[in-house]
């Protein structure tokens, strides 16, 4: 009996340190993410045009109608959406069982809106962004690393 | 303590993202502190120019160029430069060469961005980008991303830009300069003087700007 208690331990304190691991490295990604999405709405609000090394692309897409909502910078939207991805994610590692389930919608969105940004690169615009391609790739791994975490036993409920 | 540094994490992390786009983008106004807003002005004798600096500077240049002509583009950036050191007052015309492909759409893509006051941005984008936008099999869409970067109104930009007011403007620019012997891009005048083709060099021009600015005013 009491061996059996002992292993269930071990087993929740392994499956916890892997979560620790799991969410710092979604902390750090969402941290390169913020930093890259900062930097495009600063572009943006000093009202300088992006240095796209020579990428007609690249303008093409930031220039376009689709990289403002309602006058706010998507960019800007971005920033807060990587700011509170790292803020849950953070929580998250340090246990806080909340955090998780917010981080995970934070991921849903962001996959979802980066998802749309792509359709309309290839579908409307016929351009791709450096940038944007980054971002997403980010995503991608937020969302990677959403799929593949051990799924605590707080979630479950 | 273990407690409340996911909160001490955040907070550094939040307050480093706004500081630093604060301290970016302070960096970059300074770098460009006066917004070049463009005001069209209309000369006594009814013609609309696009000038930068005080009607009353000692040195006025006046530049015929072209947005696809190479060495035009080459000297955007040192005129922009002696425009800020000698407070000069420098005038753009368009004068379009038919040899270039997008040329004149580049001239209307200036035309229109000046109606929304963004003449000069759109006149150092298209120089700054020159490369891309002269290579390209539709640079029609390439300006209409520089509006979009510039903060435009797209709308109105593209109604601009084939409105017979734009087109209008570019052909007097053109006519002004054919009227006083303008062949070629870049033709630059200094105090109204033709400066001579071989000093039009952003190693040569400093010099000849500078004679004109002692030449105007000597006694100092």
């Amino acid at each position: 009996m009491k061996s059996r208690e002992d292993q269930s331990r071990r087993l929740a304190m392994g499956r916890s340190r892997i979560q620790t691991i799991f969410y710092s490295a979604a902390a750090l990604i969402s941290l390169v993410g913020l930093a890259e999405a900062t930097y495009l709405t600063v572009v943006f609000l000093s009202g300088e045009t992006a240095v796209c090394g020579g990428s007609p692309d690249c303008f093409q897409v930031l220039g376009s109608s689709y990289a403002k909502i309602g006058g706010i910078p998507v960019s800007g939207l971005g920033a807060l959406a990587y700011f509170s991805a790292f803020t849950f994610a953070t929580f998250a590692g340090f246990g806080y069982g909340h955090a998780r389930r917010f981080f995970a919608w934070t991921v849903i969105v962001m996959f979802g809106m980066t998802l749309w940004l792509l359709f309309v690169q290839a579908f409307r615009l016929h351009a791709f962004c450096r940038y944007c391609l980054f971002s997403a790739a980010l995503v991608f791994l937020l969302t990677g690393l959403l799929v593949a975490r051990p799924v605590a036993e707080t979630e479950k409920t | 303590m273990k407690r409340y540094l996911p909160f001490i994490i955040v907070a550094l992390v939040g307050l480093l993202a706004v500081g630093g786009g604060a301290f970016l983008y302070r960096a970059k106004r300074s770098a460009n502190p006066t917004p070049k807003i463009s005001k069209t002005e209309t000369l006594p004798s009814g013609e609309s120019i696009h000038a930068l600096g005080p009607a009353d500077a000692a040195v006025t240049l006046e530049e015929f160029g072209d947005f696809q002509c190479p060495p035009c583009g080459v000297l955007s950036e040192p005129i922009n430069q002696l425009q800020k050191q000698y407070n000069l007052r420098v005038i753009y015309r368009n004068f379009p060469l038919a040899i270039h492909a997008h040329a004149k759409e580049a001239a209307f893509a200036a035309e229109a961005a000046a109606r929304q006051g963004r003449f000069w941005q759109m006149h150092d984008l298209l120089y700054r980008e020159q490369a891309v936008w002269s290579k390209s099999t539709d640079a029609r869409a390439l300006f209409n991303a520089y509006a979009g970067m510039l903060q435009l109104d797209l709308g109105r930009f593209k109604e601009d830009m084939d409105s017979s007011d734009v087109q209008q403007q570019v052909e007097n620019d053109q006519q002004r300069g054919a009227e006083i012997g303008v062949k070629t891009t870049p033709t630059i005048f200094l105090n109204n003087k033709v400066v001579p083709s071989k000093q039009i060099s952003p190693d040569e021009l400093p010099g000849m700007v500078e004679a004109a600015v002692k030449k105007a005013k000597p006694s100092s």
